[in-house]
């Protein structure tokens, strides 16, 4: 490249069309910089996506993309993955796309460890149908087909990637590029299946859904943000989280001279699987949002083994001629 | 017993017993003898659909029919004419279906009360009369295998598990067979085996061969002389379907040079072909075992989005998944093979049993108008050239295109002459014309990567990774010149009748329908489509030995048709169309031809018989007193 990338290289001639003031934008601005930041090489980009407003996203980023069918975004990147490893592939979904209808494919994909990015952007609404609850709605929601409050207990993204065996789960937030941006970068370099719920505004059906946490003005005392090997502390470091051995469970503590000292906060060890567990699944509300890398193990990625394991390393060493002749030929004269 | 010469030179062998009583094995290495011995034959495995039924039950038969010849072999055989039964309840499933003088050979051992309790069998049917009309031949099979294989030190029930090769020694020994082919292949099969297990079957298997030959029994076991046939001069191997088709897409790879990337989900009866395929890496093949049905049509897709071939393979339930995926390939003109093995159905239906059902869903199943090629093969060693075939539409239209097969082709096995590779031509893709790439007008890029050939209507084959041609695809509805989203009305006219127009031109690359036996008019033709193929040949053929003017024509396109179909439909008094389902391609013929064909339909899981269609082609011959009706 010449002169360096820019986020407009990212941008394709196409009108954007979602809702004015929607969370998108803003996921697209920040992968759009980011892309460019790290060099990306547009012709080896790939964005594969559901159904939903959050699948529109490829028709927006200038590399390869393919909006495909409801659910399935997950097994489409995978055959092609499979047909192309040096492919950067993205998946990106929502979370009645991915966890709805394409639950079955998100589970697979995390399980299998791809090497892909999986992009969940969650509203726990469905936008595009207008309006319906989703699995990730709170018990209680009101919507077109909830007159009276849904009923049914929502999912927890992150939880269920890390049921799934997803050996990255991050979280961030559709409008803090700052901390989505870091995010994303390491979900790309991240050799495997690296999942990343955003939360996402969805300003005409759930408006400020999040707004609890992602307010800039109390986020510092909302918000906790996950860094491997640093204290897990918030509202700018007057409190943090510490593990009651008694209960097994986390809690949150004043950080101070006369409160708990520092070195007694819990540190953030990325590769521990409970730890993460604890922090996925923690009340929203009662705590902090952990956002960050929450987790992160690395092992072979799912493309890496089938090639390696393919008896000739996908290499077409055989011919169909002498294949047809093994076994028991017999000839006629 | 003097030897015996079958007079029209070909006989039925049907081998039955419980599923876990070696059946298959039993059948299949008698079927590669016969290949050896050079007569043609024609196998069909017939088995439960549980994995082990209970023992001794009529639920839990399993059944090899091979029918061999000195002559042409096209089916399995309407009926057996000799019939080893391993049990009592192989017997009773058996027995309505054997011609009065049918050979029966019973492993006497197997004839206990509490075996007929078990097959629901009120009184030993040897002492019924029922039995009376054929000649029997009781051996007791179980004891005679203990015996012959006591020296070598088998458990019991090792020992028992050898009474099918000792079935099969004298079986050689009744069509005058060598074991020394038998013995190379069990010397193979069981070389991680005990030493003992390839010991013992040995030697039942020579016992049952000298049994048949010395014991005082002998004179009652007949002997059968069936010569070789005539074939054409070549190189032959015994193929199933399935493995037919596996070879064919992994020869469609070589001949594209691309990958094929098969992804399926395990289905009755299409597995084997995933099977095969998972041990074909070397000839430029990897398989994905996806997570169901649906993913693995998306992951074919997603393969072929990528440059490779994806297929996906499955029967009707399956396929009923893949629909959605299927109708985004087409829409985003992306090539794909979907083999579809038909099998009993509607819903689970009967997945052991074979039924030509699906193509309806193949030719019409779709939301909206999504008209696909559908291929079809006629016989297990025409799954080859139908593989190759499908792969080249494909990737010439770039467009998904059925293959379709079914459990009757997939696992039946006959001779096949091998192929020549080098008689066929390469499939070539589509590449993108000009030098878009280096230009920076993104519509000017757009506009290259839906340049369609004007003939064929595919567009170029663009996977991610060509530098310079990033482009997006999707389901959504497409702008014709520049593939842009688009909810203009004349536009989506536009994309319909050009999506209608692509299939349509499949028809000006596939040859003219031609007339297999038979006249090019006349008062009766009797046309076929997949696995229909053998017993219609062979019921064409002996109509036509007694004199009546029949033609068979078998369709491999059933999307589009051949172009001179119509007009040569059109010069035959009378069109017979036998089918394994309802009247599915009587259906396609009359809404794409306009033309009323005399339905034979059989939807009984079990492939038609030679005479079913013989008897019709009499029936419906003009001038029969029955069509005057």
């Amino acid at each position: 490249m010449n002169k360096p990338l820019t986020a407009k290289d990212f941008a394709t001639d196409q009108e954007v069309r979602w809702c004015p003031g929607c969370g998108d934008y803003a996921i697209l601005k920040c992968m759009q910089k980011t892309l460019a930041d790290v060099e990306a090489d547009p012709d080896k980009t790939v964005f594969v996506s559901g159904i939903g407003c959050s699948s529109r996203f490829p028709y927006y980023m200038n590399s390869y993309g393919f909006h495909t069918i409801h659910g399935r975004a997950p097994a489409f990147a995978t055959g092609l993955k499979l047909a192309n490893p040096e492919l950067d592939v993205w998946i990106v979904t929502g979370d009645g796309d991915g966890l709805s209808i394409g639950g079955n494919h998100l589970l697979h994909v995390l399980r299998r460890n791809l090497d892909t990015q999986v992009l969940l952007f969650n509203n726990e609404i469905y936008g595009l149908t207008k309006g319906q609850y989703s699995p990730t709605s709170r018990v209680g929601t009101r919507s077109p087909s909830t007159p009276s409050g849904s009923i049914d207990a929502p999912v927890s993204p992150g939880a269920f990637a890390l049921g799934a065996n997803a050996r990255f789960i991050a979280r961030g937030i559709d409008t803090d590029a700052k901390n989505l941006s870091p995010v994303l970068k390491a979900a790309r370099e991240f050799k495997g299946a690296a999942f990343v719920e955003i939360f996402q505004n969805c300003i005409v059906y759930n408006k400020d859904r999040f707004e609890d946490f992602v307010a800039k003005k109390t986020a510092a005392d909302t918000q906790i943000h996950c860094e491997h090997g640093k204290p897990l502390l918030f509202a700018k470091g007057a409190k943090g989280l510490k593990l009651n051995a008694a209960t097994l469970k986390l809690e949150i503590v004043d950080v101070g001279e006369n409160a708990t000292p520092v070195e007694d906060v819990l540190v953030h060890d990325e590769t521990n699987r409970v730890l993460a567990q604890m922090l996925l699944t923690l009340p929203m509300g009662e705590f902090p949002m952990p956002l960050g890398v929450i987790y992160r193990e690395p092992a072979q990625s799912f493309d890496d083994a089938f090639s390696q394991h393919h008896p000739s390393g996908r290499k077409r060493t055989g011919k169909v001629a002498d294949a047809l002749r093994k076994g028991s030929v017999w000839k006629k004269s | 017993m003097s030897k015996i010469t079958p007079e029209n030179q070909s006989i039925v062998v049907r081998f039955a017993g419980d599923s876990g009583d070696g059946v298959q094995l039993l059948g299949g290495q008698f079927a590669e003898s016969t290949a050896l011995a050079g007569a043609d034959f024609s196998t069909f495995p017939d088995f439960p659909a549980e994995i082990r039924a209970p023992v001794g039950t009529t639920f839990g038969v399993s059944a090899f029919q091979i029918n061999l010849g000195a002559r042409r072999i096209s089916t399995a055989g309407d009926q057996p004419d000799v019939l080893v039964a391993l049990n009592p309840a192989a017997l009773k499933v058996n027995l309505p279906t054997l011609p009065k003088g049918a050979v029966i050979i019973l492993n006497t051992d197997a004839f206990t009360d509490r075996n007929f309790s078990k097959a629901n069998i009120a009184a030993d049917p040897r002492q019924t009369g029922e039995l009376d009309d054929y000649q029997v031949i009781e051996i007791a099979i179980s004891t005679q295998t203990l015996e012959a294989v006591k020296p070598h030190g088998l458990s019991k029930s090792d020992a028992e598990q050898c009474k099918n090769f000792w079935s099969l020694g004298a079986v050689l020994w009744m069509f005058g067979r060598d074991r020394e082919p038998i013995i190379n292949w069990a010397t193979k099969k069981f070389s991680r085996k005990p030493a003992e297990i390839l010991v013992g079957n040995v030697a039942a298997l020579n016992a049952g061969h000298a049994y048949a030959e010395t014991a005082e029994l002998s004179a009652e076991i007949p002997q059968f002389v069936i010569g070789e046939a005539p074939m054409e001069a070549g190189e032959y191997r015994s193929i199933t379907g399935a493995e037919a088709l596996s070879l064919g897409l992994a020869a469609a790879g070589e001949l594209a040079g691309r990958e094929v990337m098969f992804c399926g989900y395990p289905i009755t009866p299409a597995s084997s072909i995933l099977h095969h395929l998972s041990r074909m890496g070397d000839l430029g093949v990897s398989t994905f075992q996806a997570e169901d049905e649906i993913a693995a049509c998306c992951a074919a897709i997603g393969a072929s989005y990528g440059g490779a071939i994806g297929v996906t393979s499955s029967s009707g339930p399956g396929i009923a998944l893949k629909t959605e995926a299927i109708g985004l390939g087409m829409a985003a003109e992306l090539p794909l093979v979907i083999v579809n093995s038909q099998r009993g159905g509607p819903s689970t239906g009967l997945p052991t049993k074979t039924e030509q059902s699906d193509l309806y869903q193949s030719v019409y199943g779709r939301n909206a108008d999504a008209p696909l090629p559908v291929v079809a093969a006629a016989g297990p060693g025409d799954c080859f050239d139908a593989a190759i075939e499908a792969t080249r539409v494909a990737l010439r239209h770039m467009t998904p295109v059925f293959l379709l097969t079914d459990g009757y082709i997939a696992n039946a096995a006959g001779p096949w002459e091998l192929p020549n590779m080098d008689d066929y031509e390469p499939i070539l893709t589509n590449a993108v014309n000009g030098d878009a790439a280096n230009g920076d007008d993104p519509t000017a890029l757009k506009k290259t990567i839906w340049n369609r050939d004007p003939s064929s209507l595919g567009r170029p084959w663009v996977a991610p990774g060509a530098s310079g041609l990033a482009h997006r695809i999707g389901g959504l509805e497409k702008d014709i010149e520049t593939g842009d989203i688009s909810y203009d009305a004349a536009n989506h006219q536009a994309m319909s009748e050009l999506r209608a127009r692509k299939v349509a031109a499949v028809a000006d690359f596939i040859p003219d329908q031609e007339v297999e036996q038979g006249n090019s008019k006349g008062p009766l033709a009797v046309v076929g489509w997949g696995s229909t193929h053998g017993a219609i040949w062979r019921a064409v053929q002996m109509a036509r030995d007694e004199g009546l003017d029949v033609a068979q024509i078998h369709l491999r396109w059933l999307s589009p048709l051949p172009k001179n179909l119509g007009r040569l439909l059109s010069d035959y008094d009378r069109v017979l169309l036998p089918e394994m389902n309802m009247g599915q391609c009587a259906t396609l013929l009359r809404d794409k031809l306009g033309l009323n064909v005399v339905q034979l339909n059989k939807v009984s899981g079990q492939p038609f018989k030679i005479t079913e269609i013989l008897n019709a082609i009499r029936e419906n011959y003009p001038g029969a007193k029955q069509a005057a009706e």
